[in-house]
């Protein structure tokens, strides 16, 4: 498991509050978040959106877009075609409110264990694959533009 | 245009059912998701939250909860031996359908699903509350648990593969090809082998529902399932798919839509298969 000071600010913030808060508080936090969602603006990408863009095996049908800066950094946002995706909807907002524009180093770094710490140990296998899913295509991502810029 | 009614229609009620029983107490209505928060953020007045993992699963070890426990549940929830429990949920009342059916492994048939799901009645714009509502107590005897009723495990599938017994995987095309993601860090799907069990037909859940989330029609259904496939009444049907929650909703659909009296769930489903040591797998 990595230590909370693997995750970079101000992701680590969040995260940070979300160790300390009780079950009922989690849960509520969460949904806050989820309703602070925005989806991927129009100029970015519009339906259908790509397959290549869509993450598998998620149950909330939930897409990762990259917009690399010249500068090193990444702008992303996600759409979640399922209007019921709440917790795919949370972390997208969670992720893109605290890392998007970040380096692309910091992105690819993003710690795994991301999705146990926000939505707690006992999350179905099948949930935590998909929003972990949502992660690491965002990671892929990333790192496919280091690639390119090596 | 339906001309047949369901095997069991008594298993089926409508939004509009239940709009009129929120606060008939002699029933409960229970919400059950494939997303945990979604009931945080509203559900029908008067429904009760049940989590398969948390609520449904053995905490150590993988099974369902032990007669005790599910006696607790009920408890808790207010519902009796007596209490008609209408299940609803998101994606198409697939958690719902997989709650139903860990409710048969303790023979509470006193049991329902609302036609078409959250998603019906939100469409319909009906109400939804974050009030979590409070029941006393109620008492419950469960029997010792009836598995073999409803339930397969990996012996009984591995013999009923011997003989060319029929098999549905509700699993999406890809999962029954066994395509693997080719793509460091993501997740698989939790097994060593991709594929399926030898002669299993690959009929994705979701093919017996609706757009607006309702069941097909008993035609719709037959045509599926009997027409398309090959299956029959008379036949003893194993379902699976990754843990057994998809397939559940298949099971539902064969056991009281089309009156199947032999149909269980395979709950090991692929997580167990596909990492079992030499049992036959097609791809």
């Amino acid at each position: 498991m990595a230590e909370l000071n693997d995750y970079p600010e101000p992701l680590r913030e969040i995260m940070g509050i979300f160790a300390e808060v009780p079950e009922s508080e989690r849960l509520e936090m969460l949904v806050d978040y989820s309703s602070r969602f925005r989806e991927v603006p129009n100029h970015i990408a519009t339906r259908p959106f790509p397959e290549e863009q869509r993450v598998q095996r998620c149950e909330s049908e939930a897409y990762v877009f990259v917009e690399p800066t010249t500068e090193g950094q990444m702008n992303f946002y996600f759409a979640v075609e399922n209007p019921q995706g709440v917790s795919a909807r949370a972390l997208g907002a969670i992720l893109q409110e605290s890392l998007s524009g970040a380096d692309v180093d910091t992105i690819e770094a993003i710690p795994t264990d991301i999705v146990t710490r926000l939505f707690g140990p006992r999350i179905s296998m099948g949930k935590g694959e998909g929003l972990l899913g949502m992660v690491a295509l965002l990671k892929y991502f990333a790192r496919q533009h280091k690639n390119k810029q090596a | 245009m339906t001309t047949q009614s369901y095997a069991h229609p008594e298993v089926l009620v409508s939004t509009d059912w239940v709009a009129e029983h929120l606060e008939d107490p002699q029933v409960r209505i229970v919400e059950s998701n494939e997303d945990p928060l979604l009931y945080s953020t509203g559900h029908i007045p008067g429904a009760v939250h049940i989590d398969w993992v948390t609520d449904l699963n053995d905490q150590v070890r993988r099974d369902y909860l032990d007669r005790e426990n599910f006696e607790k549940l009920m408890a808790r929830h207010g519902i009796s031996n007596e209490t008609l429990v209408v299940f609803y949920g998101d994606k198409n009342n697939w958690w719902a359908c997989y709650a139903l059916w860990v409710f048969q492994l303790f023979g509470h048939e006193k049991a329902a699903i609302m036609n078409g799901g959250r998603k019906k009645w939100e469409a319909e714009n009906r109400p939804l509350t974050r009030d979590v509502p409070k029941y006393p107590p109620a008492t419950y005897k469960a029997p010792q648990r009836a598995d073999y009723k409803v339930r397969a495990f990996r012996d009984q599938v591995l013999e009923h593969v011997n003989i060319n017994g029929p098999l549905i995987d509700v699993r999406s095309p890809g999962e029954y090809r066994g395509e693997l993601l080719h793509m460091p860090d993501y997740p698989q799907e939790g097994t060593l082998r991709g594929g399926h069990i030898p002669g299993a037909k690959s009929i994705p859940w979701s093919q017996a529902a609706n757009e607006d989330g309702t069941f097909k029609s008993v035609e719709g259904l037959k045509e599926l399932y009997e027409a398309q496939n090959g299956f029959n009444p008379d036949q003893s049907i194993i379902t699976y798919c990754r843990i057994g929650e998809r397939s559940a909703h298949t099971w539902f659909v064969l056991r009281y839509l089309l009156g199947y009296e032999n149909v269980r769930n395979y709950d090991g489903s692929w997580t167990e298969w596909g990492n079992l040591v030499r049992v036959p797998i097609e791809k």
